[in-house]
């Protein structure tokens, strides 16, 4: 598949922006979990998303064609997201836990005209629990805990994505595992 | 082994799949004999597929086609211009072709009916067009596998296909021939009697058409 990326990245650098479209279609998904995970609700993870996408497209020039370039999507993502939670009032995040859940809602929604099973109910409640748990980390290590276990990263990625050292990514897989175990073990 | 310290970071290297073979059998070891390494190793475990476990969330229908109109538009098009700019006779060869598959050929050999561009007040006599002598064109004029007349006026060019331009008796008698017919002509005058002339003509049309397309 990185092949074929780097068969399209080279049209797109030639001028043809319909193999965009390949691209984006091909990582929408991913970068979308990355910046819903991180930022909490769909209406900005979709807007960050889309920044993300158009950034790499103005910037692919500067893409090394060498190195994989998932890595420097996710990097322009995350860097994008971590900047707007930044940004963000510090009495936003009580608000952020609440609003953040109306991305998951649609599996409710899809579900509106057929009986939701018991089980599914609460399935989608206990998503709702952890994905909330996970927004309540401190951005740094919800960055390594989105990436490490929702999208699957080596540590090795990870690090070049966050551009930190793989001790460090480490450090903060342990940490944010441990808070989550804590909030998480009575589930 | 001290459970807080040394204990727990063994399992997060377990769990980061970091461990050597020594620690691996170190850490077995601990966790058969002390039960509160042993559930807090299970909480680790369960936490990670909980987390695991949340659905991925998919973009929403319409991202691409978002994405895409938001794209700024200039490096496209500038990129086609630049192409044909540098490579103007790849872009005349390539019409070339497509002319001679598109039927040009064929149309030269079977189509010999005279045919002008336009009809009205024109008069069409044995392969001869004629511009009677009341009448100006207004625009420009374009006749095929016919000879053409002008005994009024034409304002615009002059194209003939497979054909020439008929002079009429008092302006051959005139020294100044050549001027006189141009004369009634406002634009230029070409005449085209081979068939690769014709043919560039279409190129030279095709082209001008795509620079007005691409400089618009
Ligand atoms: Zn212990």
């Amino acid at each position: 598949m990185e092949t074929l990326i780097k068969q399209k990245i080279k049209e797109i650098k030639k001028g043809d922006q319909a193999a965009f479209e390949d691209v984006v279609s091909f990582y929408q998904h991913k970068v979308y979990q990355i910046c819903f995970r991180m930022i909490g609700n769909a209406h900005e993870a979709e807007d960050l998303a889309q920044e993300a996408f158009i950034r790499a497209y103005t910037n692919i020039d500067r893409f090394d064609e060498r190195r994989k370039f998932s890595t420097w999507l996710y990097r322009i993502a995350t860097n994008l997201t971590i900047d707007r939670i930044r940004k963000k009032k510090p009495d936003y995040f009580l608000d952020a836990e609440v609003k953040g859940t109306e991305g998951l809602n649609m599996y409710s929604q899809l579900a509106a005209d057929q009986a939701l099973p018991e089980e599914e109910v609460e399935s989608l409640e206990l998503q709702t629990y952890i994905h909330k748990e996970i927004l309540a980390l401190p951005p740094k290590y919800r960055s390594v805990i989105v990436l490490r276990f929702l999208d699957e990263l080596s540590l090795q990625e990870i690090a070049e994505v966050l551009e930190i050292p793989v001790g460090t990514v480490k450090t903060r897989i342990h940490r944010g595992r441990e808070t989550l175990r804590k909030r998480l073990r009575h589930v | 082994m001290n459970c807080k310290e040394e204990a727990i970071a063994l399992m997060h290297k377990y769990l980061d799949d970091d461990l050597t073979q020594p620690e691996e059998k170190k850490l077995r070891l601990h966790l058969q004999s002390c039960s509160e390494c042993q559930a807090h190793f299970h909480e680790l475990k369960r936490t990670i597929s909980l987390v695991k476990s949340s659905s991925a969330v998919s973009a929403p229908e319409n991202f691409i086609a978002d994405v895409m109109s938001n794209l700024p538009q200039q490096k496209k098009r500038n990129h086609y211009i630049r192409w044909f700019r540098n490579h103007p006779f790849s872009t005349a060869a390539a019409v070339f072709f497509l002319m001679m598959f598109g039927g040009v050929f064929s149309a030269w050999t079977e189509d010999q009916q005279v045919t002008v561009s336009k009809q009205e007040n024109l008069v069409i006599q044995n392969q001869v067009v004629i511009v009677p002598e009341d009448v100006t064109v207004d625009g420009d004029l374009v006749v095929r596998n016919g000879d053409l007349r002008i005994d009024g006026a034409v304002n615009g060019d002059v194209t003939i296909i497979n054909g020439d331009i008929l002079e009429k008796k008092r302006v051959q008698d005139s020294p100044l021939d050549g001027e006189k017919y141009m004369a009634y002509v406002s634009g230029e005058v070409n005449e085209v009697n081979q068939v690769f002339e014709w043919m560039w003509y279409h190129v030279k049309e095709t082209l001008e058409g795509v620079f007005a397309l691409g400089n618009r």
